[in-house]
């Protein structure tokens, strides 16, 4: 029996060297792969908080006349939203998962 | 319509055309609308043809029907949790539609659909807006709590909140332009080495012959990494899917 169970490890072992056991808890990739992956993800999130924060800044001096000021404040705040996305981005799960 | 002149023309392949000539002209159905049509039956037929004949042991249609469910049905039940499984449906047509829409770009001649920012914007609210639905028919307004961290000073409200939900209206843009920029960047990479074999080996007689031999074999490893890039941005839109599901049901 016990024969058994040393065969048993050392086929789990020769597994997970040829990559073949999956871990227990595979970990969640939504980061892309490699460096350029992982820039464009960031930058990404970054330019689409920037875009959003400038329209809702654009669309309400639009509306109530103060241009340029809720532009300004917007702007800041899109970026400021930009750098919480990627901070979420590589934050490890578990608290809150956020983009 | 590769090199006219000089000039590399990588760009035109996005533009609209009919679909079929003169029969998508005449009821204003562009190629690309053809394609997600294409991409609609090729999906219906794997699902239908896996699952019609229900082997104990599946044959090559049904075990990639079974892995296709399989594989969503883990990512949902993985990220949203077991009372998650009810929007599987969603995040498997999603996952599907795009893995297809991409798969399917990469045939010569096909036309990819989720190149353009209007689809992938498109399908991008339409998660976007279900899940702030969900969100609100679980929580009702306990919803908006979602914009302010709990035990944040209530002093830094005025400068959290407007982040939080620039943050929140961003997801959509993020999830349009990351799948919308990739399959355009691959395909107008495709198109300027494809360019270069030809100008190449049109250019200097024998030498040329040699000379496009680099160019060809950057595209040859190109179309690979195209195939790569394909699976992981529907991979990557559906598991986003979930992440923003789980929130919508779990809020914090």
């Amino acid at each position: 029996m016990s024969e058994q169970d040393g065969f048993t490890e050392r086929l789990r072992q020769a597994r997970t060297r040829q990559g073949l056991e999956q871990s227990k808890e595979p970990a969640v990739k939504t980061v892309g792969t490699g460096p350029w992956g992982i820039g464009f993800r960031a930058g990404v999130e970054v330019v689409s908080a920037l875009v959003v924060g400038i329209a809702i800044g654009y669309a309400l001096d639009h509306w109530l006349g103060t241009w340029p000021w809720l532009f300004l404040l917007f702007f800041v705040a899109g970026s400021a939203a930009g750098i919480m996305n990627v901070y979420r981005l590589f934050k490890p799960r578990g608290g809150r998962p956020g983009i | 319509m590769a090199a006219e002149g000089q000039a590399i023309d990588a760009l035109s392949q996005f533009a609209l055309k009919p679909f079929l000539g003169g029969l998508g002209e005449s009821v204003r159905l562009s190629q690309s609308n053809g394609h997600m049509l294409i991409a609609l039956g090729l999906i219906a037929a794997l699902m239908m043809w896996g699952t019609a004949r229900r082997a104990i042991v599946p044959g090559r249609v049904q075990a990639l029907a079974e892995t296709a469910y399989d594989f969503v049905h883990d990512l949902v039940v993985g990220q949203v949790g077991e009372e998650g499984a009810k929007y599987f449906p969603l995040v498997f047509s999603l996952f599907m539609f795009i893995l297809v829409g991409n798969l399917l770009g990469m045939l010569p001649y096909a036309f990819t659909f989720t190149s353009h920012i209007a689809v992938t914007f498109a399908l991008a609210m339409l998660v976007f807006l279900v899940v702030t639905v969900i969100a609100l028919s679980i929580h009702g307004t306990h919803f908006f709590s979602y914009f302010f961290p709990e035990g944040a000073p209530k002093l830094l409200a005025p400068l959290i909140i407007p982040i939080e939900i620039i943050s929140y209206l961003s997801r959509p843009v993020s999830l349009a332009v990351r799948l919308f920029a990739n399959m355009v960047a691959g395909h107008v990479m495709l198109k300027v080495f494809a360019t270069f074999v030809v100008m190449i080996g049109g250019a200097a007689g024998i030498f040329g012959i040699f000379g496009a031999a680099l160019p060809l074999a950057v595209n040859v490893a190109l179309i690979g990494f195209e195939l790569l890039v394909a699976f992981l941005q529907a991979y990557v839109f559906a598991i986003l899917t979930c992440i923003y599901l789980h929130d919508a049901v779990h809020l914090h």
